[in-house]
Parts: structure tokens; C-alpha cells; sequence
């Protein structure tokens, strides 16, 4: 499961245009990495600083997965996230402000603070919600496929998930669904090696990638933390499921910088820090596209710092927007529990 | 019904139209196919509901009308369809997912518990689930233990969830098109033993408010109150009091959420005792929730303690003379309401 795809070998004047031609969305994509690397950062700040209720899965180090795969897709398409779903929030489109609200219990924030980290859902940018049940959002992603099919809008649906999810059965259920009516939806299995505490060479039998070919879905499995690739595979399946030929599975490999949540410290027992140090070190996501942004003459150092600086500010501003935010009424409890 | 002295309200948006005679299971093959008619948003999935028309062929003829992309034979996947139908809710379908028996939802909890229910809070109010969940209940049927379970209970103990429970065709009409029409999840119980049970129902359209319990049957002496497949047990009790000049009136809730208790606590308060009778397990049930609402609300105009008579708190067994053991009958309830009031 360690076999990679690396872009195919193009002509100097090919891959020159190419780099014309994706400027403007690389540089994007290295911004929205940095968002997404800072706003996490911070939430670990904030949960050591206990001013922050409850946990958080942080999502530092994946971040080109939902950044690669959401410059694959329409505005009105629609999402799915898991527990580790920051990074896709913001990917589709959620400001900072509001979520750093959300996560505060704050009443600005994306669900009026009934949510928290967890369970942060946004109409405007097509989120569905993340889901604290693992696999759990896997039949809400299908049946928004399913909606687009039935009314002819011709949007996608992707499921994130994680490597964690290959554990459960309503996974199975819906991708067969999915296969046998065509439906319009990626699956995108983010594989960071770890079940929660445990590897998955100790959970997961077999093949990944045969889960979904078994159900004659089209799978992919490529390397996570290169956004271009994650991008260049994802726009290729969503626009196929797009047409009507059927549901993607994309494995990114992948790996979390961070615990399992932010009170997961002492993880030696399960994963050394050489193994952390070496992902930190060769494989960060950012790094690998920032090298290449210098590399092609895309960037210079100055304008990538110029980005990260603003990333930073853009953060900053929006956690001391969730701080100053009021708490929902007492009276809201109530609220919403039916329509 | 056989029942003369039956006074349904048939509350206040009853339609009005030429009456009728169908069976429950007509009810709701016709209730689907017009609301099918009414919304194209709406559709139907479901193990075996296409050309099979479910084993108890409520829904035969419907494919034929309305086309296998909107009567949707599905694989044996409750947790799948029903989290497919969660989805399609919250992105503009109507869909309603047929779960063959009730037993079955077990397979599905994570879907309508963690999922359907929530969503709409979980989200701030800003998403909504117009799901409705059609089921099953009901034993003597003599299919043992997985197939003939009563577990509206722990459905009803979960918050974002309606639960519906109709007991005649014309209630069955009603409370489906409230259902289809609500912006909830809403859990549908049909008695698989009442699918023959014929009523009368109006031609045009009515639908029958969540939440509004009916008086089936006037009385002075006791309430009984019943839901679904109790409800003809308690009917057939009543008769048998109405003989021993005990004057039974016999309450059906309709929808344990959201629950009448008003109407429950008028009826207890006005008779002064009540037995509870509801086919689920009786340890931590539905007796025991409205047992405790209307012990709560008319205590002081009680003559007895309330009474419980729910399905015996063991796995429901084959044999037809063990099963029969295990559900409450008209029998047991006239004998519980005698010694209610003070005729052993």
C-alpha cells in the first residue's frame, strides 16, 4: 500500500505552460494550507490554554487532501467531514471567524454553538457537516449524490473519511449503492496510518484499494501530501462521476502531525518520533509545494512569506473574533430540536 | 371495527368527503401513491417494494405507476438505506425508506439516532431531514424473535425523532400525509397483523395533526389507553366491560413523540383510573412513560394506581401456544380493569 503515482513526465514546454496556467491556483492552494496549518495551530493553543471546551482532531499535515480535492469542485457541491474536519471546513469555503466561533460554543458560530468542533455544517459552501461517528457520514454523502442525480443538478457529493472507516459496514453498503445507480460521489479515504491509538496494519486486512475495485469503483491511490497530484487525480474522478459514469475512490496517503486529538500527548506506545520527525521533516505538504512554487519560479521567498504573514493574521483575527463572540441564550437549548 | 359506540373525533382537519371502506394496508398504499402524485420530490426505497411489492404487498402497484426510479429496490442494507435517505432529506429529497420489520431497525440505529435525529440540531437549525421511516410491529404472527418485535420505544426515546403509530385506516391516511409533509424524521409503525383491518376513510385529501391524541371510544369508569395493534384490544375489552356496566373510554395517543398528554391526564382525571396497554416491552417502555404522565398529571383525582399491560420482557417465542403467552389480550385487560374498579 505504499505504491505511489508521481505526475507523468512531460516536455519542458508542456510543463512550463502548465505552471503558467495553475499559478494562480497553487498559490491559493499553498494559502489555504497555510489557513488551514495556522487555524489548527491555534486550536491546539487554545485547548492548552484551556480556553477552549471539549477536544479537537487536529488536521495539521494532511491539509493538501482537502485542499486538492475541494479546488476539484464546484462551489454547490457538497461534502461530507469527519471528526478531523477543519481542514475540509475551510478548504470549501468556511471563513475562519465563524468557525473559530463554532468552536468556542459561541453563538455566531456555524451552528450556533450546538455543533462544536465536531459537527460543523455550512449550507452556504455545500458542507453536509462533519460527523463525529466514524464512516458515519458515508450514507448522508451517497444520499446527497443521490439527490443531484434525482433532480438533474449535476452536483458532486465527496466523503472524507478516514483509513479508520474501512472498519465500518454502512461504508460498504452505500458505495455498493452508489455503484450499482452511478451516482455522482468521491470517496476519499484519508489513510495517516492510525485507527485513533492503533496502526491499521493491525485493523485493516487486504488491499484498500480492492475494497472499492470490488465494488467496480474507479480507485485511486496516490500521495497525499502533494497537492498537485491530489488535485489533478480528484478533478478527474469528480468530473467523471460528474458525467454520469460513476462513483471514485481516492486513497491519500497521508499523516496527522498531531495526536489523535489535541489531549493525545504521550503517543510513543504507538508511533515513534522518528516516524513523526521524518513527516514533519520530507513530507510536509506545505513545504513540498512550496519548494516547487520556488522551484519553477512561480514565487519568490518573499511573497510565500508574504502569504504565510497574512495566513497568520487572518487567524489571529478570527480567534480573537470566537473570543469576543457571546454565547448563544440560555434559551436556545431548546431550540431546534425539530423543525 | 365492529365497534357501535365508537366516537372518533377524526379531528379537526378530517376530510369531509364520501366515506369509504378500505383496509389499513389499502390506507397506506394509496396514501403513498398520492402523495407520490402530489410531490416529485418524493420517493420510495426499500428492500423487495418495487415489482414484490413488500411481503405483505402494501405497496403493489406502485412501481407499475410511478416507475422503478422512484420505487427503489434496494440491497439488504437498513444502515445504508436509511443513511442514503438522511442524505437525500438534507439535499431536497422526500424520501421514505421502507424497513421491512421492525426488528431490522437495530441494523440502522446509527443512521436514524446519531444522524437523522440530530442533524437538524447539530447544524444550528439550518438543515433539515424530511425523512419518514416506514416499519413494522406486532407478534403473533409466528415468526419468532427477529421478526416480531415491538421497539417503537427506542425510537420514541430519542429527541429530533417523531414517532407515529396509526390504528385504523382512516388514522393511518392521516398521520402518513402529516409524515411525508413534515420537515422531521419520522419513524412510521404499521401493526403487520392490522394490514386487513378495514375502516372507513374519506375520498379527498385530510391530513391528521402529530401530537393529538383520539378518544376511540367514551367512557366514565377507567381509560384505557392504547396504541397501534393495542388499540383493538382495548376496544374488544371495552365491549366486555360495557357487558359488567363498567364504562371504559379508550384513549390512542396516535404518536408517542410528540405526545398528547393533555388528552391522556383529561381522560385519567375524568374517570379516575387507568391501565396503559401498548405491544413493546413492558420493562422501560411506552407504558411506563405514559403510566408516569398521566400518574403525574391526575394523581389527585386518581382511585387506583396506574396499570401497565405491555408485551412480556421475553424474547418472543415460535410456538404459537408460548407466543400467544406473551402480548397483552382483551382478556387480561378486562380482568386488570375490573380489579381496577374494585369487581374482582
Amino acid at each position: 500500500m505504499t505504491q505511489t503515482k508521481a505526475p507523468r513526465e512531460q516536455s519542458a514546454q508542456q510543463r512550463a505552460a502548465d505552471v503558467r496556467e495553475g499559478a494562480e491556483q497553487w498559490m491559493l492552494a499553498y494559502r489555504l494550507m497555510l489557513r488551514i496549518r495556522f487555524f489548527e495551530e491555534q486550536v491546539n493553543d487554545l485547548y492548552r490554554t484551556a480556553r477552549m471546551p471539549g477536544l479537537a482532531h487536529l488536521y495539521s499535515g494532511e491539509e493538501a487532501v482537502a485542499v486538492g480535492v475541494c479546488q476539484a469542485l464546484r462551489p454547490d457541491d457538497y461534502i461530507t467531514s469527519t471528526h478531523r474536519g477543519h481542514g475540509h471546513c475551510l478548504a470549501k469555503g468556511a471563513s475562519i471567524d465563524r468557525m473559530f466561533a463554532e468552536l468556542l460554543g459561541k453563538e455566531p458560530g456555524y451552528c450556533r454553538g450546538k455543533g462544536g468542533s465536531m459537527h460543523i455544517a455550512d449550507q452556504e459552501t455545500g458542507n453536509l457537516g462533519a460527523n463525529a461517528i466514524v464512516g458515519g457520514s458515508a450514507g448522508i454523502a451517497t444520499g446527497a449524490a443521490f439527490s443531484s442525480k434525482m433532480l438533474g443538478t449535476g452536483q458532486v457529493a465527496v466523503c472524507f473519511f478516514g483509513d479508520g472507516a474501512l472498519g465500518q459496514g454502512v461504508l460498504y453498503e452505500v458505495m455498493n449503492m452508489a455503484s450499482l445507480w452511478k451516482l455522482p460521489i468521491l470517496y476519499v479515504c484519508e489513510n495517516n496510518l492510525y485507527n485513533e491509538y492503533t496502526h491499521n496494519a493491525e485493523t485493516t486486512a487486504g488491499s484498500m484499494l480492492a475494497r472499492a475495485q470490488a465494488f467496480n469503483i474507479e480507485a485511486e491511490e496516490i500521495d497525499g501530501q502533494d497537492v498537485r497530484l491530489v488535485y489533478a487525480t480528484a478533478q478527474r474522478l469528480v468530473e467523471r462521476a460528474r458525467r454520469g459514469d460513476g462513483p471514485g475512490f481516492l486513497l491519500a496517503n497521508t499523516y496527522r502531525f498531531h495526536g489523535h486529538h489535541v489531549g493525545d500527548i504521550q503517543r510513543t506506545y504507538y508511533r515513534s518520533k522518528e516516524e513523526e520527525e521524518y513527516w514533519k521533516a520530507e513530507r510536509d505538504p506545505i513545504t513540498i509545494l512550496g519548494n516547487w512554487l520556488l522551484e519553477e519560479h512561480v514565487a519568490d521567498a518573499a511573497q510565500l512569506e508574504r502569504i504565510r504573514s497574512e495566513a497568520q493574521e487572518e487567524v489571529t483575527a478570527g480567534v480573537e473574533f470566537g473570543l469576543n463572540a457571546p454565547f448563544p441564550e440560555i434559551s436556545e437549548v431548546t431550540e431546534h430540536v425539530y423543525a | 371495527m365492529s365497534t357501535p359506540s365508537v366516537v372518533s373525533s377524526q379531528s379537526s382537519q378530517a376530510g369531509t368527503g364520501q366515506m369509504r371502506e378500505v383496509t389499513l394496508g389499502q390506507a397506506i398504499r394509496e396514501t403513498l401513491a398520492e402523495e407520490l402524485r402530489r410531490d416529485p420530490t418524493v420517493f420510495i426505497m426499500g428492500e423487495d417494494v418495487a415489482e414484490a411489492g413488500t411481503p405483505f404487498k402494501v405497496l403493489s402497484g406502485l412501481v407499475e405507476e410511478f416507475g422503478p426510479q422512484r420505487i427503489i429496490d434496494s440491497p439488504i442494507s437498513e444502515a445504508g438505506i436509511s443513511g442514503l435517505g438522511v442524505g437525500a432529506a438534507m439535499t431536497g429529497m422526500r424520501p421514505i425508506i421502507d424497513i421491512m420489520f421492525g426488528d431490522f431497525i437495530g441494523l440502522a440505529m446509527d443512521q436514524i439516532v446519531n444522524q437523522a435525529a440530530k442533524v437538524h440540531y447539530m447544524s444550528g437549525g439550518k438543515l433539515r431531514v424530511p425523512l419518514v421511516i416506514r416499519t413494522t410491529l406486532g407478534a403473533t404472527r409466528r415468526t419468532a424473535a427477529q421478526h416480531s418485535q415491538s421497539l417503537h420505544a427506542w425510537v420514541s426515546h430519542i429527541p429530533g425523532l417523531k414517532v407515529a403509530l396509526p390504528s385504523t385506516p382512516y388514522d393511518a391516511k392521516g398521520l402518513l400525509k402529516t409524515a411525508i409533509r413534515d420537515d422531521n424524521p419520522v419513524i412510521f409503525f404499521e401493526d403487520k397483523m392490522m394490514y386487513q383491518l378495514k375502516g372507513q376513510v374519506p375520498d379527498d385529501d385530510y391530513t391528521i395533526p402529530f401530537g393529538v391524541a383520539d378518544v376511540k371510544r367514551a367512557g366514565t369508569d377507567i381509560t384505557l389507553v392504547a396504541t397501534s395493534s393495542m388499540v383493538q384490544i382495548a376496544l374488544a375489552a371495552a365491549e366486555q366491560l360495557a357487558e359488567l356496566d363498567i364504562s371504559a373510554e379508550v384513549v390512542d395517543p396516535r404518536t408517542t413523540t410528540p405526545l398528547d398528554k393533555e388528552t391522556l391526564i383529561a381522560s385519567a382525571q375524568k374517570t379516575s383510573r387507568a391501565i396503559v396497554i401498548d405491544e413493546g416491552y413492558e420493562r422501560y417502555g411506552v407504558t411506563a412513560e405514559l403510566a408516569a404522565v398521566i400518574a403525574d398529571g391526575a394523581f389527585y383525582y386518581l382511585d387506583a394506581p396506574v396499570k401497565r399491560l405491555g408485551a412480556m420482557d421475553v424474547p418472543v417465542p415460535f410456538s404459537p401456544v408460548l407466543e400467544d403467552q406473551t402480548v397483552p389480550t382483551a382478556e387480561a385487560v378486562t380482568q386488570l380493569a375490573k380489579t381496577l374498579c374494585g369487581r374482582v
